[in-house]
């Protein structure tokens, strides 16, 4: 089981050691001076004013909710798309109803104002 | 000997003894490590000439090692980072990012099996049985570097930019994964090289055309290249996610940035252009191959560059409409006739 995948670990474990090196190579070789700004988050020359938790626009969330839905969609569509040939018409008119009940829900979604931005 | 091994993971096919699937790994991770810093170069120089002027061209013979002088000093910078930031999500954000790009450049074939010293090897990092899938799955996991390096460095930018690099990965994965159906249903397998030795009559370019272009353009969104780079809009949110990133941190984001483009480039290459496969019959030996890979994948580099000097930047409801609108639409109804296509004509 490791065998079939061990370029994969080893693409892994080089991925690891270079992001790694390129992390902690500054603490090593660049100069140490540490002043009291320097360590403020970026607000364009004003204090800051951020605080852990801040609230957040729903949009982004319902966005989220909608990917769940859509690529269960595709996850679902995989399977059927390797073996289309082997089943025929039968795996044809499955996906036909499939989609046709997806695409039901998508106008749905796009009436009820979800894919709108505000 | 073909080998498969039956596990809870896919299945994957392989030849080589372990010392070569190890040596291996290593070589073509060397190519991808050298290959970022000529995209990088040929960006800059390219970009200086679109806009009228040299790009760099005082470091070495026509600025060739600008990016090692670039990496030289970006190494070189102090180590620091807000009082208001995470440290150790902070600094795990950019390693994971480049594990996961250079990961999925694990799933690019160069070519098939060639022998070498009398052992069969397969020119990719592992055949996959499930090739998009692993491309689709790290490609999520990648959104977790940008998502947690915004959200812990504690800065109202980094974390705007981090929500909007959120929403725009997921909104645009589904159209990706969903532009490959087509081709999956014509080639009738998900193995990467398998999709390639499928399109020995023709490459899915032409046929697929639609898919190819949903594809593209998704992949335009889920790399952050302009003109779907929102994520770091510098006008509006000065660098996004990457705000209060700086030396080496800021270097591997980069790094894994330019490596996705070489990663996205090879996955179209290789599932829409025929992959190693040459036109009009041509059959050159197989140590051609991973040039002529590498020569359709510098095709599509290129055209991720000159994007970038050409079109605007998008607004944030204009790429919102584009995705979930035309997009995911587009391209079910691609599925849907591909679909209908493959099963009436077998």
């Amino acid at each position: 089981m490791l065998r079939s995948y061990l370029p994969a670990i080893v693409f892994l474990l080089l991925g690891a050691g270079v992001g790694a090196a390129f992390t902690t190579l500054n603490s090593v070789l660049g100069p140490k001076r540490q002043i009291e700004h320097k360590a403020d988050p970026y607000e364009c020359g004003l204090p800051s004013e951020i605080k852990q938790g801040f609230r957040f626009g729903i949009s982004f969330y319902l966005i989220a909710m909608l990917f769940i839905l859509f690529d269960i969609e595709v996850l679902f569509l995989y399977p059927v798309a390797v073996q289309l040939r082997a089943f025929g018409s039968f795996a044809l008119v499955e996906t036909i109803v499939f989609i046709a009940l997806l695409f039901v829900a998508f106008v749905y979604v796009w009436r009820r104002g979800a894919l709108e931005w505000r | 000997m073909l080998s498969t091994v039956p596990t809870v993971l896919a299945d994957v096919r392989y030849f080589e003894p372990w010392w070569i699937q190890i040596l291996k790994g290593i070589v073509i991770f060397a190519v991808g490590l050298q290959l970022v810093p000529i995209v990088l170069l040929a960006e800059r120089k390219l970009l200086g000439r679109f806009q009228q002027r040299y790009g760099p061209n005082r470091v070495g013979p026509f600025g060739a090692i600008q990016p090692l002088a670039d990496i030289l000093k970006l190494l070189t910078k102090e180590q620091f980072r807000p009082r208001t930031s995470i440290g150790w999500l902070f600094a795990l954000a950019p390693i994971v990012s480049i594990i996961t790009a250079v990961a999925a450049f694990a799933i690019i074939p160069f070519g098939n099996t060639v022998d070498i010293f009398g052992t069969r090897v397969g020119l990719y990092g592992v055949d996959v049985s499930i090739g998009p899938l692993y491309l689709f799955a790290f490609g999520a996991v990648a959104f977790y570097g940008i998502m947690l390096g915004g959200w812990a460095s504690g800065s109202k930018y980094s974390f705007l930019g981090a929500m909007r690099a959120a929403a725009q990965l997921i909104s645009y994965e589904v159209s990706q994964g969903l532009a490959l159906i087509g081709v999956v249903m014509t080639a009738g397998t998900l193995s990467l090289t398998g999709i390639v030795e499928a399109q020995q009559g023709m490459w899915y370019i032409v046929p697929q055309a639609v898919g190819f272009i949903v594809f593209l353009v998704a992949s335009f969104a889920e790399t952050n290249r302009a003109p779907f780079d929102l994520v770091e809009a510098d006008a509006e949110l000065v660098g996004g996610y990457n705000t209060e990133y700086g030396g080496g941190r800021f270097a591997s984001y980069f790094f894994a940035e330019y490596l996705n483009v070489l990663v996205v480039s090879g996955v179209v290459t290789t599932v829409f252009l025929g992959g190693w496969l040459l036109p009009f019959g041509i059959d050159p030996p197989t140590w051609v191959d991973p040039f002529v890979v590498l020569a359709k994948m510098s095709i599509f580099v290129l055209f991720f560059i000159w994007v970038r000097a050409t079109l605007p930047r998008l607004r944030y409801d204009q790429l919102m409409s584009l995705g979930w609108k035309i997009l995911l639409p587009l391209a079910t109804l691609n599925a849907l006739v591909t679909a209908i296509l493959v099963v009436v004509t077998h």
